[in-house]
């Protein structure tokens, strides 16, 4: 890369203010879309701390499962939630910016690719759920 | 009956003078047919001669009259007053530029980018003039014409916080422009381009706001260029390890 070009006398240089994200309903909602992988990343935290809680035996989970049912985690897992659905949107709607899907030589909308992402987490949600519902 | 009018508060700045940009509050006639561009000519016209901004064609092609309006990145040539009404309007310079006086923004930083990005058709043997042009069905012009409908005017830039933050990124309309001629089936600079395109402040530096695409005034989608530039290089580097010279000639 070269190297930035040294200021020029007489220009003003303007500096982006630490509040910038809250200039424009734009840029606050890019600064929550980033927010939202520190509550997907906590989650899974939490996640992880409960299979090794699985792992210790059914007292250790019981007990672990007990303590997860305090209002103060439930707030946690509603905001994760919260977090957790505004970031697979947001994911869907990239998708179909950054994946270019031809066929036959034309691009398919990228509307439908969203929709294919929708419709595949659908799937595999339903697919889960009666998983869920056999065992 | 008096003539309907609305404020404008338009930023200036005189190097030498003032130490930072200062806002002064012009009225001028509100005409519904006016754009703010309009409203700026009369100022200059009629009321303060020293207003110093750039324009040229009035009809979006020229890329000249970008500034913000309300806080947003617009063409003046193209925001109407109507939109704005009852004002006050606050017209300022392009943020995140420097600013030479009133409301012109320096372009020096985007004029060496976008040398840096190679943005002509490169090719490894040019073939001979009396062997003719190099031909280009429909489908493979479709496939970056959009890309070539910039006309350079900088509100991506301005959109962009990144580059407010980071000012060596290489920024939305330099990434578009570039990745323009990597999808061009005539040309053969893909190689030389990533080299400049897949460096930190590249591609890279990009987290994605999206705004510079919402700004454009052209239909351009500057964040579709970048998040699929960073797809290709991503996919090159993972066929380096499983193919000789990434899997391209």
């Amino acid at each position: 890369m070269s190297a930035p070009a040294a200021p020029r006398p007489g220009l003003y240089y303007p500096k982006l203010p630490r509040t910038w994200w809250l200039r424009h309903p734009a840029y606050f909602r890019f600064m929550m879309r980033e927010l939202s992988s520190v509550f997907v990343a906590a989650f899974l935290g939490v996640l992880l701390a409960q299979l090794y809680h699985l792992s210790r035996g059914p007292e250790a989970f019981a007990a672990f499962l007990a303590q997860l049912r305090s209002p103060g985690w439930i707030a946690f897992h509603v905001i994760a939630l919260g977090f957790a659905v505004y970031h697979t949107v947001t994911w869907f709607g990239a998708t179909a910016v950054v994946q270019v899907v031809r066929i036959g030589g034309r691009q398919v909308p990228p509307p439908l690719v969203t929709a294919a992402n929708y419709a595949v987490w659908a799937a595999v949600s339903l697919g889960v759920l009666v998983w869920f519902a056999r065992i | 009956m008096a003539e309907e009018t609305i404020r404008l508060e338009v930023t200036r700045y005189s190097p030498g003078q003032d130490r930072e940009p200062r806002r002064q509050a012009f009225t001028v006639p509100y005409r519904k047919e006016w754009v703010v561009l309009d409203a700026l000519n009369y100022i200059k016209d009629r009321v303060d001669g020293t207003l110093a901004y750039r324009w040229s064609c009035r009809m979006g092609v020229c890329g000249s009259c970008g500034m913000m309006v309300n806080g947003v990145p617009k063409l003046t040539c193209a925001a109407f007053l109507r939109d704005y009404a009852p004002g006050p309007i606050r017209v300022e310079p392009l943020a995140n530029f420097p600013v030479i006086r009133d409301l012109v923004i320096a372009l020096d930083d985007f004029m060496e980018k976008l040398k840096r990005v190679k943005p002509w058709i490169i090719r490894e043997t040019e073939k001979p003039v009396a062997e003719g042009e190099y031909r280009q069905t429909p489908e493979e012009l479709e496939r970056y014409k959009q890309f070539s409908q910039c006309i350079n005017c900088m509100l991506c830039y301005a959109a962009c916080p990144v580059y407010g933050l980071s000012p060596a990124f290489l920024g939305p309309a330099a990434i578009a422009l570039g990745h323009r001629y990597n999808l061009d089936s005539r040309d053969e600079g893909y190689r030389v381009r990533e080299s400049v395109l897949a460096e930190a402040v590249g591609v890279w530096e990009c987290t994605f706001v999206g705004e510079c695409s919402a700004v454009c005034p052209k239909g351009v989608d500057p964040a579709a260029a970048i998040q699929r530039s960073k797809a290709a290089f991503a996919r090159d580097w993972l066929l380096s390890f499983v193919l000789p010279r990434g899997g391209r000639s």
